[in-house]
């Protein structure tokens, strides 16, 4: 078990490339760490140059307090876990899992233990004899799973190793992931691009873009304060609306125009926050589950707004309604009995507590 | 965290790493000692490509400057001479008659086969492939002498079947004429059912929703073929066909065992001649100097092979 | 009116759908037929070979018979031939020289390829190009010069002399193609295999020859059929028979004077035609993905 150091690492590829452009990370141990963001942010190196395929370009990768930039991989003590599994096609599971442990002349009974032991944590223990080639994506992804529990590594690294899963299987898989990290609690780093997946199974969640690490923390605590106008757009499905706005000041309170003569009031609690941003240009950023059918007011801090409904989406246990302010396509989350019908006007509410602002320049949110 | 590129994760700033020493050079250590170990694989292939076929194509070219005794170095003088004679000159001739021809033949034979197997069910092409391919199967050297008894000039049985028809026999391996014609028979023979299985292979890799889409569009099949099946193929096409062109030019088996260049070197290809010249008349320069004549030829298809492939493999990527 | 105008499109119809039929069943007829001519004509030569090698020589002379049948089948030809010591000689020569030559190209080019496919260093695209680039060379252009080669090394009249030289028609399509095969394998098995503690040997031994198995039996029937079918080379370097491999001995050896023994000729070529087409009847599918490999990996 250990702790992961990532020492302003910078990855440059051949014709000057920065695809890592110097981060820092901790990652501490039994930690599960969801490195996110859009293809081509650097996530994957990064992985891969905790595992050693990658070489660095400079800056320190520590595994246990150890300095392992110098360290092949094999004798790094990690496992991992690829998004095509990356299964030894003319060996049995038996053999794929035992694989490692042989090259490390563990003893017969030793690999056996493990290797029944790992069957016995992913229920694979009918498989052992058969083929990859005879296993369904689900059995390939808990073999490849059990390649790297067998080795009682330092630290897992995962690849998007749900990315070529169906949608049903990857919801179940993402469960038996976190399942299996309840019970070895090692050191964990895995890669994804689905913003869902890093929610739910972080313990914290570092969220990349071009190569720099934009936010780390707790998921919840990502989606409830952003901290850049990446994050933002890239945490929550649907994603937060963002609404070019201009903040007034009148009689010692802050109001948000928003442009088509709408304009919402921000709650006191937060004047003195974003006082000194009046009159620059902003975006008003606001999640659809907080802009919500004007009956449920009942609240503070409840702004109303009466808009033209374009689309309505049913959901089931909620209806998602698309409209426009001054251009801006914005979506909110209604009660499906609350009859929104499209093209008619409709009055919601806005939760101004949950408001955020955000610079245009700096990309922060205020 | 900030657009400057110094992001600093929100937990934690622990001091930095000890224990490491200055520098970068041992990964880059295994990076070199991995390269050297991968020369020394190659090593092996290095000797055989370098020491059994550069070096003897750079000596063949020295070796052809040379006079019969090898004593004195005569420039061109052997590439005069055989283009001074009237038999090299006919040889040229042949050769490339019999090369142009002969794959000609092969790729149209071949083409059709090609088609006519991916015609029938899948459950039935096996069978037939499997026959097919047997002449390509038997070294040429053995089946051409089988060939060699079916010409006999009195026991011929292909002048048996001539006859059953009642056309008169056919003199196969005694007048030049149709000593080329056998000679170019054979290698069709044996050469052809390559030309269906590079074929047929091409074809299989044509997607069938590409057909479905056309039929739907209203191609005849002559058009699905003038269309699809040909743009598609092209290349693999004229792979093959440049690959065979040098193959068929610098054959030796054939003309070897079926008539050893008579009557009278009218059937003599490059090769043939060039032994006859070289190992036989005991005049290695000239020898040589005769099979370097194909060396143009084969430059030119083999640069055009080489594009072909690699624009094969970009295709397949 | 309207009943009528139905009538009338409905046959039409009919008929449309009928000639499609009539089409693929037309399409269908030609493709046997073609294909029954192809292999009656491509297949005669060695059924006559066959024939011929089981008539008396009596049979064989008799110009009233039907060249194509025999009457009286004998072994005797074979039993005469299997008999001859010096085809026997050519016979281990041959299974001497190949069963070599195999394993050196075996050996050179799974080497080669591997490092050429895995571990990129300076100048091995230019390599893998040039491999390519051997393999257009024909074994015609080489001749004279090795003749001359293999005599300074004093292996004239020897089979270690082919041996030596054979690799030139082998190891540049085997590399070549197992270059392709060993591409093909995905770069995550051997990171997942250096992560699992491979070294480069063993990386190669236990992941990347069994992977690609195919390929590697597809390389090794080439480079049987290859030296097994080779001619120019013998038939420059070798005069003395005890030396000869199979193709060479039968045509040079064989043949000779003015009365032809055909029956003999014929049985010991196919006797020496045997071994490839035996690989090639049970390993036809390797076989053939070996033909075609050239062209369409690597």
């Amino acid at each position: 078990m250990a702790q992961v150091s990532l020492r302003r690492i910078v990855k440059e590829y051949e014709g000057q490339v920065q695809a890592v452009k110097g981060i820092d990370l901790d990652i501490e141990d039994e930690e599960f760490v969801v490195l996110v963001g859009p293809s081509g942010c650097g996530k994957s190196t990064t992985l891969r140059m905790i595992a050693g395929l990658e070489e660095i370009t400079s800056g320190e990768i520590a595994i246990g307090g150890e300095v392992v930039n110098d360290i092949p991989p094999r004798d790094r003590d990690i496992a991992m876990v690829f998004q095509n599994y990356a299964l030894y096609p003319h060996m049995s599971v038996y053999d794929n899992i035992s694989f490692g442990l042989k090259l490390r002349k563990f003893s017969r009974e030793e690999i056996k233990r493990r290797v029944d032991n790992a069957a016995r944590i992913l229920g694979i223990g009918e498989l052992l004899e058969r083929k990859p080639k005879a296993l369904s994506g689900g059995q390939r992804q808990r073999v490849a799973m059990g390649r790297a529990i067998v080795r009682d590594p330092k630290v897992f690294l995962f690849d998007e190793p749900l990315s070529n899963l169906d949608a049903k299987l990857r919801v179940q898989m993402r469960t038996e992931i976190k399942q299996v990290h309840q019970t070895v609690r090692t050191t964990t780093v895995y890669v994804t691009h689905d913003q869902v997946e890093a929610m739910t199974l972080a313990d914290r969640v570092v969220v990349m873009n071009h190569g720099i690490i934009e936010q780390v923390g707790p998921p919840n605590e990502l989606y409830r304060n952003p901290a850049t106008i990446f994050v933002a757009g890239f945490i929550g499905s649907p994603a937060m609306n963002m609404i070019p706005a201009t903040l007034t000041q009148a009689a010692g309170a802050l109001s948000v125009q928003l442009g088509d003569g709408l304009s919402v009031p921000v709650p006191e609690e937060r004047t003195a926050r974003y006082a000194p941003h009046a009159n620059k240009d902003l975006l008003f950023g606001i999640r659809p589950e907080h802009l919500t059918e004007a009956t449920r007011i009942d609240k503070q801090n409840l702004a109303p707004l009466t808009v033209k409904l374009d689309v309505i989406e049913p959901m089931g246990m909620e209806t998602l309604v698309h409209f426009h302010i001054n251009g801006t396509s914005v979506c909110g989350r209604v009660d499906p009995a609350a009859g929104a019908v499209a093209g008619t006007m409709m009055p919601l509410a806005a939760h101004m507590e949950h408001m955020h602002l955000i610079d245009k320049t700096s990309g922060k949110v205020l | 965290m900030a657009p400057d590129g110094t992001a600093r994760p929100a937990l934690s700033t622990r001091p930095a790493i000890k224990g490491r020493s200055p520098g970068v050079s041992s990964l880059e250590r295994l990076a070199r000692r991995r390269s050297s170990i991968a020369f020394l694989m190659t090593l092996p292939l290095i000797l055989v490509i370098a020491g059994l076929v550069a070096y003897p194509a750079a000596w063949a070219i020295y070796l052809s400057t040379l006079n019969r005794r090898m004593t004195a170095n005569i420039g061109f003088e052997n590439y005069l001479i055989l283009l001074d004679s009237e038999t090299f000159r006919m040889i040229i001739w042949q050769s490339c008659f019999f090369a142009l021809t002969a794959v000609f033949l092969k790729a149209l034979i071949g083409f059709w086969l090609a088609h006519m197997l991916h015609n029938i069910p899948t459950k039935g092409q096996r069978k037939w492939r499997g026959m097919l391919l047997i002449p390509w199967v038997i070294p040429p050297a053995l089946s051409t002498l089988g060939w060699w008894w079916m010409f006999d000039p009195s026991y011929s049985s292909i002048n048996w079947i001539i006859n059953v028809f009642g056309f008169p026999s056919i003199p196969w391996l005694g007048t030049p004429w149709w000593a080329r014609i056998a000679v170019i028979t054979v290698n069709v023979w044996y050469g052809a059912p390559f030309f269906m299985i590079m074929y047929l292979a091409a074809l299989k890799s044509v997607p069938e929703q590409l057909y479905e889409a056309a039929a739907i569009d209203g191609a005849t099949s002559w058009q699905r073929l003038r269309f699809i099946t040909l743009p598609m193929m092209q290349n693999i096409i004229s792979i093959t066909v440049l690959f065979s062109l040098i193959v068929t030019f610098a054959n030796y088996d054939i003309v070897r065992v079926l008539t050893n260049g008579g009557p009278r070197d009218t059937t003599h290809l490059f090769a043939t001649y060039a032994f006859q010249v070289g190992i036989l008349s005991a005049n290695l320069p000239r020898g040589a100097a005769v099979s370097l004549f194909m060396l143009p030829i084969l430059a030119v298809a083999a640069y055009f092979i080489l594009r072909g492939v690699t624009r094969r493999t970009k295709e397949i990527a | 009116m309207a009943d009528a105008a139905a009538n009338r499109d409905f046959p039409r119809a009919y008929t449309k759908a009928g000639s499609l039929h009539s089409e693929r069943l037309w399409a269908l007829r030609v493709s046997y037929v073609s294909l029954a001519i192809a292999s009656l004509i491509f297949l005669a030569p060695p059924f006559y070979m066959l024939i011929t090698s089981l008539k008396t020589n009596t049979e064989m002379a008799d110009q009233t018979l039907s060249p194509w049948l025999v009457r009286d089948p004998t072994l005797e030809h074979y039993a005469a031939i299997l008999g001859n010591p010096i085809f026997l000689t050519f016979f281990r020569n041959s299974i001497v020289v190949t069963l070599l030559v195999v394993a050196i190209t075996m050996v050179i080019s799974v080497l080669a390829a591997f490092a050429l496919s895995r571990m990129r260093f300076w100048g091995s695209q230019a390599l893998a190009t040039g491999v390519f680039l051997t393999y257009l060379v024909p074994d015609t252009l080489l001749f004279i010069p090795l003749y001359q080669i293999v005599g300074g090394l004093g292996l004239l009249n020897s089979i270690w002399g082919l041996v030596l030289v054979y690799p030139t028609l082998t190891v540049p399509f085997c590399t070549w193609i197992m270059i392709g095969y060993f591409a093909s394998i995905p770069k995550e098995l051997d990171e997942a295999a250096l992560i699992d503690g491979a070294t480069w040997p063993q990386m190669l031994i236990k992941i990347f020859i069994p992977v690609a198995l195919p390929g590697i039996i597809a390389a090794t029937i080439f480079a049987f059929t290859v030296s097994w079918a080779a001619f120019v080379y013998p038939t420059a370097f070798i005069t003395r028979p005890d030396q000869m491999p199979l193709t060479i001995g039968i045509v040079s050896q064989l043949v000779r004077g003015d009365t032809f023994a055909w029956g003999q000729i014929m049985s010991g070529a196919l006797i020496a035609a045997l071994p490839p087409v035996i690989v090639y009847v049970f390993l036809m599918d390797y076989y053939i993905a070996g033909l075609t490999a050239g062209a369409t990996k690597g």
